[in-house]
């Protein structure tokens, strides 16, 4: 939260309690006429602190604090794969937007003996969403009684993405820290127990640290207020609840006091652990989780789960949309069915897969809807005959088909009537409302 | 001393309490009404405000055998959807808390076949029932108005109320005794709008569900998500027009999906066919919970289990 006008001059040379700092107070060597218009210029973002040569140590950490973002933003890497969490800015998506997309990790244990196939899997699992690739994010290790070292060496061998390296012994935690040399991984976790060890490793090995409470957010914040005194600052918040009420409560506690209370002790991303419950993990990603971890390799649930992560990280303000235009499906020729539908990247989407997968040629015209849906843009205004006509004659699909039948969506079969006085000597066609019944009527009506 | 200081919002509002079906005693045959409604806070923030009433699952039945449904759903109903009458039984056996009846267009919907069917309903399920029209205005008005007198007296929900059909229905309701599921397109002022010129017809508030419109997964979900994370904000900031309890349909829109209705042709990342079905109405479902839904009307018996189980998790 940043301060204001007034804030940050309490905390400049003019209002210094050592009279040897309050000497300079409006000095102008910042090159403004007194620290109150420094002051101002600060809060407006319009000049450096660094520009004050004067300003006293604590105040310099006062004033860098508060320009810090309010959830520390925390970096993973791996062989070449990087994941950003934190810097989140709202409680709510519609205040703005979800920044940085949760992390959704897959378990492994160290006596799990095929925990390098489950790492090779998580690697190489991908799957397409309106036109973009969703992937995992990584391999949590967890040091049950096995080799851990040896997992972590073998897990990072067969997956390049970011490690979480699970383990709560000092010495276990440095077996894997040194098979993991090379990437960035997030080591689990500092308690109040053996913070001092691993605040140390985090510190040497350079990696950032997950604080795990149990269940009370007072001592979670006192140990990670310890562990960073030791210099550790990338540190992620474990508040130890595995259940739906108690972390939804947590979560939701922490996220507020970070951005309402600007609570420096707890200003950092969180993790979450979902089991086998992929219920679970959605609400993890929904409320404020930044590193999601489940149990199990499960496509059934996996897929979903990313469909899940891209909708509620998608910004509010910029509905995906693609570009306007004739799009050409399986090769078709002049002979071939003409659709028409919106430019909204869902309906899109939607309607060119079912086409492109049932192996029948086609042409879509994607009229410029503004980005919406074909009833939101039939219901705005934005998709009725006027707008299908103009794409009719303005994209030049007339010149590549021998015919003069045009496809509609079934849901705006109003359309018709007006569409015909639009486009005469044209026959318009209503199709089915739903895309998965386009390859049927496809074959049914232009067989 | 503490170290942190809980940030707890201050409500100066709170949701509607709406009670849905009769009892005997109140001049119904349901065997037990529901309320939902009436949270001071945000969905299930218990340590800032009170939750009266946990979400429930309704379960969808159709007068009769669906025609285009996910083989995945009709299996999992093993032959109960056959007949309406095996079909609510069933569906109360799989843990619903409310029934929802939804009429189909073919050949043989009249009025007097809406209230056979009705009729049939009421004497199979003690549940309280929320009647869905075909979605054809036309036609709709006819059978929910002759479903409104059939029902007289026993509260059912009347939908689907949209700007554009709302007068019928909601004079039906009005002089049987319903309440009515008021549907708009994702938009909080336009909700409002509704509840607005529905009242104004003289039809009280606490009988009003709101029905923001859902969307599926990966298909418009999150636009219903954040309409209802707004409404539910603006309603503990005690905007009365917001106040009501709010009705999703994850059941439709996720079996309309590919990723419900096709088990070959899709790819290998996309898992079990069944798994990834249900999953998808689950999640759609599990969302809007925790968004603010009060009343989600679901398809598979699976999912009404499943949802059961989160809804608990987090109220008991």
């Amino acid at each position: 939260m940043a301060l204001s006008g007034l804030e940050i001059y309490k905390l400049l040379p003019a209002s210094s309690k050592n009279p040897a700092v309050k000497a300079h107070g409006n000095c102008k060597e910042c090159g403004f006429p007194t620290c109150l218009a420094f002051a101002m210029k600060l809060a407006a973002k319009q000049t450096e602190l660094s520009a004050c040569p004067y300003v006293e140590d604590e105040s310099k950490a006062k004033l860098e604090a508060s320009a810090a973002p309010p959830i520390r933003l925390i970096t993973l890497s791996g062989a070449g794969q990087k994941l950003e969490v934190g810097n989140e800015l709202v409680l709510f998506r519609h205040e703005k937007t979800f920044y940085h997309p949760a992390g959704l990790f897959v378990r492994v244990k160290d006596t799990q003996p095929d925990a390098a196939e489950v790492a090779k899997k998580v690697a190489g699992y991908a799957v397409d969403y309106v036109g973009m690739t969703l992937t995992l994010n990584g391999i949590a290790v967890e040091a049950a009684g096995g080799n851990f070292g040896a997992t972590v060496s073998a897990v990072k061998a067969a997956c390049p993405f970011p490690l979480i390296l699970m383990a709560e012994e000092p010495a276990k935690a440095e077996a894997g820290l040194k098979a993991a040399q090379g990437t960035r991984p997030l080591l689990w976790a500092a308690t109040a127990n053996n913070w001092q060890a691993m605040a140390k490793l985090a510190a040497q090995y350079k990696v950032p640290l997950v604080v795990r409470g149990n269940g009370d957010l007072d001592s979670l914040a006192t140990v990670a207020e310890q562990v960073k005194g030791a210099g550790v600052e990338d540190i992620v918040l474990d508040p130890g609840l595995r259940d739906f009420k108690g972390s939804l409560a947590a979560a939701t506690q922490l996220r507020r006091l970070a951005l309402k209370k600007n609570e420096r002790k707890v200003g950092y991303p969180l993790i979450a652990f979902a089991g086998n419950d992929p219920v679970l993990a959605g609400q993890h990603i929904a409320k404020y989780g930044s590193f999601v971890v489940l149990d199990r390799f499960n496509p059934a649930d996996i897929y979903p789960l990313l469909v899940l992560r891209a909708n509620i990280f998608t910004d509010p303000q910029k509905p995906i949309q693609v570009q306007p235009g004739i799009y050409e499906i399986n090769k078709p020729k002049p002979g071939d069915p003409l659709m028409v539908t919106t430019n909204f990247s869902i309906t899109y989407f939607a309607v060119a897969n079912e086409v492109e997968s049932s192996g029948l040629p086609g042409w879509l015209l994607v009229a410029d809807a503004e980005g919406m849906s074909v009833l939101t843009a039939w219901a705005a205004g934005k998709f009725d005959a006027d707008r299908i006509a103009k794409s009719v004659k303005t994209t030049g699909i007339m010149d590549k088909i021998s015919h003069k039948r045009i496809i509609i969506p079934g849901h705006v079969a109003v359309l018709l009537g007006e569409l015909e006085e639009q486009l005469p000597g044209w026959e318009i066609n209503v199709g089915p409302r739903e895309a998965v019944d386009l390859p049927n009527y496809l074959k049914l009506q232009w067989g | 001393m503490p170290v942190l200081e809980i940030p707890k919002e201050k409500w100066s509002g709170k949701v509607r309490e709406i009670t849905l079906g009769a009892t005997q005693a109140q001049g119904g045959s349901r065997s037990r009404t529901v309320a939902v409604g009436g949270e001071t806070t945000l969905p299930f923030l218990h340590f800032e405000g009170a939750n009266p009433h946990p979400p429930v699952i309704a379960i969808e039945v159709q007068d009769r055998q669906p025609s285009d449904w996910s083989s995945i759903l009709i299996d999992a109903w093993q032959g109960a959807s056959k007949d309406v009458e095996s079909w609510a039984k069933a569906a109360e056996a799989a843990g619903a808390d409310l029934m929802v009846l939804r009429f189909t267009a073919h050949g043989q919907l009249t009025p007097d076949y809406a209230r056979k069917t009705l009729r049939r309903v009421l004497k199979t399920t003690g549940l309280p029932v929320i009647v869905f029209g075909t979605g054809q205005a036309d036609l709709d008005n006819d059978i929910l108005v002759a479903v409104a007198e059939e029902g007289k007296g026993e509260r059912l929900v009347l939908g689907v109320c949209e700007e554009k059909n709302y007068r019928t229905i909601v004079a039906a309701a009005l002089a049987h005794g319903h309440l009515v599921n008021a549907r708009t397109a994702m938009d909080v002022n336009l909700a409002k709008q509704l509840n607005i010129l529905i009242s104004d017809m003289g039809l009280s508030l606490d009988r009003i569900v709101m029905d923001p419109t859902t969307g599926a997964l990966g298909y418009g979900m999150e636009y219903g998500y954040s309409v209802m994370e707004r409404l539910r904000i603006a309603a503990l900031q005690g905007d009365s027009m917001t106040q009501q309890p709010m009705l999703v349909t994850p059941g439709e829109e996720a079996w309309r999906t590919k990723e419900a209705r096709a088990g070959d042709g899709v790819p290998q990342a996309w898992g079990d066919w069944a798994e990834r079905a249900v999953n998808w109405e689950v999640l759609t479902a599990s969302s809007l919970i925790e968004s603010g839904a009060d009343i989600v009307v679901l398809r598979h018996p699976q999912s009404a289990k499943r949802l059961h189980a989160m809804i608990n998790a987090l109220t008991g």
